[in-house]
């Protein structure tokens, strides 16, 4: 595979290094440029309603589109998303931040195009193929490409750089579900409504936007460290060397931290989809539909804090006992919600939701540096990437655990208010799970390290892989 | 070779920059703040 690092000019690894006296700190906006495009994701859903009416426009029509069909294309999007950060990790890696950020914001920008002219002539299939693929492929890609460049910037506190640009992602909706929401009121008319104008405005502003990040990214020089920085001292748990992207998939830490990364999702992934309903159910005639569309925008706002908060926070903790909290915290949290339940507390409901999703959001922003504690910087980009298929697996258990038993609970005449309590209760168990896993987390074996740049395990094998 | 210039970050390019990202991200929090003030109500 051409690697990017010879060549390619302005797109180039060699022609992002940072001169002496850039700032660091141009880095995180540069990160949050692509991130937040990419946010926009969990905000897709505002379409739906809308893209149901394009030919009855009051109405849906017999020959408009189902949300059934429509739910495809969120799903679609997050597969690919695992699948092309699984695949283009090391190319990502090797090629630099530049040239995966200017491919995201290509396929990204892309993706809209294609969906607005799928819109117009009214072929779902474009849809699937635009912002399905083409979207998912730019998730992949951008959600992945600046983790590694933002840990080299920042070796003293890796958990908060990433928990920046992290944070992006989660508050990317915040931005694009009331900017598509405004966008289509502008567009609408009594015979037309504008999503197709939408996805093209979108379009073309998040490639500019994701373009300026593109532009202003840079890696630091090879032997570059930030002003008064000390190595710390001895750390088992952090390790100096590097591992080779498909050596770590041999190594126990790489599937140990997989598992943990799967629960904390599937256990957040749950609730986050049903929170609306649940609250609803199991506070009948406390929790208004109103307020319960209010409880889903503080858990966003919860989900995106967290990245930083327990990202930052893990910089001093330490990433294992971080997510020994999460497991911890999280046992103990999904005891507790169906006796807020039966007491009727909602605001201990509430609670228990706000900081579950808060640590939800903070498993993904820290498990970067985690990864780079266990297998080194050099790959951890492209590690991460594989990494992310933990994300599309609990994508599927999450919402299947919850959905599914509260079914066969409500079939079996259990009242809807207690339908959800045996759920809380499996994804209480599930962190015991990822407890005893982040337990069984230890350091690196040192014949899995890199030596003298090429792969400890042999560079014609990991050659055939890739 | 470029890298091999001298440069220097102005606050200006900073300010800048983190504005770009930070007031949309500000704007959109604010309007997610304001949705959620109905759980309150």
């Amino acid at each position: 595979m051409e690697t990017g690092s010879g060549g390619g000019g302005w797109f180039s690894r060699e022609r992002t290094v940072a001169k002496p006296g850039f700032s660091r700190w141009m880095v995180p906006p540069a990160a949050l440029c692509v991130h937040l495009c990419i946010g926009q994701a969990y905000a897709f859903s505002v379409f739906n309603l809308p893209m149901t009416k394009l030919i009855g426009i009051s109405e849906s029509a017999p020959d408009d589109w189902k949300l059934t069909e429509l739910g495809w294309i969120f799903s679609l999007a997050i597969f690919f998303l695992g699948v092309s950060s699984a695949l283009f990790g090391r190319w990502v890696e090797e090629g630099g931040p530049r040239r995966a950020m200017f491919t995201a914001a290509c396929c990204w920008a892309g993706g809209f195009l294609i969906s607005a002219f799928g819109v117009s002539i009214h072929n779902l299939w474009l849809i699937y193929l635009g912002y399905g693929v083409l979207g998912g492929i730019a998730l992949g890609i951008g959600y992945i490409s600046p983790v590694s460049t933002l840990m080299k910037w920042f070796p003293d506190r890796p958990g908060m750089a990433t928990g920046m640009a992290i944070m992006g992602f989660g508050g990317g909706a915040f931005i694009a579900s009331p900017l598509s929401v405004w966008l289509m009121n502008r567009f609408n008319t009594e015979t037309h409504i504008g999503v197709m104008e939408t996805f093209v405005v979108l379009g073309i502003v998040y490639f500019v936007f994701m373009m300026v990040g593109s532009i202003i990214v840079r890696v630091p020089a090879a032997d570059w460290k930030p002003e008064g920085y000390v190595a710390p001292r001895e750390n088992k748990l952090i390790s100096k060397n590097d591992v080779y992207v498909y050596d770590a998939l041999k190594t126990p830490q790489f599937w140990l931290i997989w598992v943990v990364l799967c629960v904390n999702t599937t256990a957040g992934i749950g609730v986050l989809g049903q929170a609306s309903a649940m609250s609803q159910e199991m506070f009948p005639g406390q929790i208004t539909p109103i307020a319960a569309a209010g409880l889903v925008g503080l858990m966003s706002l919860f989900n995106m804090g967290g990245r930083f908060a327990w990202a930052t926070t893990s910089d001093y903790l330490g990433r294992r006992n971080t997510y020994f909290v999460f497991m911890t915290l999280g046992f103990i949290l999904y005891c507790l919600v169906p006796y807020t339940g039966a007491i009727g507390s909602v605001a201990g409901f509430v609670l228990c939701f706000c900081i579950i999703i808060s640590m939800y959001g903070g498993g993904f922003a820290t498990v970067p540096a985690y990864l780079r504690d266990m297998f080194g910087t050099r790959y951890v980009g492209a590690i991460h990437g594989l990494l992310l298929t933990a994300w599309s697996a609990a994508g599927i258990f999450g919402p299947v655990l919850v959905n599914y038993i509260r079914q066969y609970n409500v079939t079996h005449d259990v009242p809807k208010a207690q339908a959800y309590g045996t759920t809380m209760y499996i994804m209480a168990g599930l962190f015991v799970l990822g407890f005893i896993c982040n337990f069984l987390v230890k350091a690196v074996d040192a014949r899995f390290h890199m030596k003298n740049e090429t792969p400890a395990l042999g560079a014609a094998d990991a050659a055939a892989k890739a | 070779m470029e890298n091999t210039n001298r440069t220097t970050t102005t606050t200006l390019q900073l300010v800048l920059a983190w504005g770009f990202v930070g007031i949309p991200l500000v704007w959109g929090v604010f309007q997610t703040l304001l949705n959620t003030l109905q759980l309150f109500q």
